[in-house]
């Protein structure tokens, strides 16, 4: 009897590891606030796995930036965002993510909508998936240098390195002027260099970090990510889809957006 | 509430929902892609009416229904919450709604007159209300 009862709790719990867990949205928010303190140490030079920001990744009201050169503000004047300071009337709004659907681009990426991803690391790179626009970067780690004077990119261009054996460094270039760096409309030049240290506490916890460096657009460099940190999500962690479908906009703006233009 | 007509609708702008919208409002996390510039934060409508789209889709779900207000008019809203990430770790999904479903809206109108808004909570026609503000619930089992 001992020995059937034992056989069943072990069917039983392997039918809940093993139950299929589909279309996942992110963690719960007791999952992202649990203490991990007594977590194991993080394995050397590995920061795979499927991470968590929850809400301290979304971040729509946007950043404060450091001062914008007299170049950004005249790159800005146009923006026309739906959040931050400057927000405007939803049918205002020019956001060129929100209302044509263009790619958010790097460095917004992990800027704003930093949800749930991927780190998927090979022999010469470290690949992230993001459910944000289901999109991917390739981070070169196999010692190549930035390219010089590159043609820009919705992307940018990147290389990586082990700092130590629990931080990892990646610097980002060629970024394309004509993204946004968040929601509130903050400009960025193409000549902007991107910092951003993945810094693994112990196995469930990684910390971010994010530096922006752009002298053509802002008086100086500043921390927008300063150790945000994640969480790691189970391994049969499905993520959803987050896209932006140009025909999905269209809907919404002549329900919605379009019909709540107001009297100034 | 009052209830005027077979459709519904009833209007409470009392004083027990100014506190529960302030409330709300403060502890609401922001997931829009856009401010409240558009809305009319004193106000605070609660409608009865019946499903006629349910929109899931990026940048926001919306929901459409017809409701009568308080001069008798019927007219068809459409309402915001979320995007369908954010909507499902509340619980919400594809398939919340029905066409022809009978439900209880509470929501914050624009400013300029139009039956648009934002969604804050409705009931549901089995009783169950879904919350598109405030703290999401603690554990929203995931769709299958």
């Amino acid at each position: 009897m001992k020995t059937f009862c034992a056989w069943l709790l072990v069917f039983a719990v392997a039918a809940v590891v093993g139950a299929q867990d589909w279309n996942r949205a992110g963690l719960p928010d007791s999952a992202i606030n649990a203490p991990k303190t007594k977590a194991a140490p993080a394995p050397k030079r590995d920061i795979t796995g499927i991470w968590d920001a929850g809400g301290a990744g979304i971040a729509g009201p946007g950043h404060e930036s450091a001062p914008w050169t007299d170049w950004a503000k005249q790159k800005a004047a146009s923006y026309k965002p739906g959040n931050g300071p400057r927000a405007v009337y939803e049918a205002d709004i020019n956001d060129p993510l929100s209302t044509v659907c263009d790619p958010s681009g790097f460095p917004r990426l992990v800027m704003y909508e930093t949800r749930p991803f991927q780190v998927v690391q090979t022999p010469n790179q470290v690949l992230i998936l993001y459910m944000f626009e289901k999109r991917w970067r390739v981070i070169w780690t196999d010692g190549r240098a930035l390219p010089n004077n590159p043609d820009p990119r919705w992307y940018g261009y990147s290389v990586g390195r082990w700092e130590d054996d629990s931080t990892f460094v990646v610097n980002t270039i060629g970024t394309d002027e004509r993204t946004w760096l968040d929601n509130s409309g903050n400009p960025h030049s193409s000549e902007l260099k991107v910092e951003e240290r993945y810094h693994r506490v112990n196995h469930d916890l990684l910390e971010l970090t994010v530096t922006l460096d752009d002298p053509k657009a802002y008086t100086r460099p500043w921390t927008p990510r300063n150790k945000m940190p994640l969480t790691l999500a189970p391994a049969n962690f499905d993520m959803m889809e987050m896209i932006c479908s140009p025909t999905e906009v269209m809907d919404f703006r002549k329900n919605i957006s379009d019909r709540s233009n107001t009297v100034r | 509430m009052s209830r005027i007509g077979p459709f519904a609708a009833g209007i409470v702008v009392g004083e027990a929902a100014r506190i529960i919208f302030f409330v709300v409002i403060v502890s609401a996390p922001v997931a829009a892609h856009h401010g409240t510039a558009s809305f009319d934060t004193s106000k605070d409508l609660t409608l009865k009416g019946t499903v006629t789209d349910w929109i899931w889709a990026n940048p926001h779900c919306f929901l459409k229904f017809d409701a009568m207000d308080e001069t008798g008019t019927v007219r068809n809203w459409a309402v915001e919450v979320s995007n369908p990430t954010d909507m499902t770790k509340r619980g919400w999904a594809r398939g919340s709604f029905k066409v022809g479903d009978v439900v209880t809206v509470n929501l914050q109108p624009v400013k300029n007159g139009a039956p648009i808004g934002r969604l804050r909570s409705v009931v549901l026609p089995d009783g169950s209300t879904l919350s598109a503000m405030g703290p999401a619930p603690a554990a929203a089992p995931p769709p299958q």
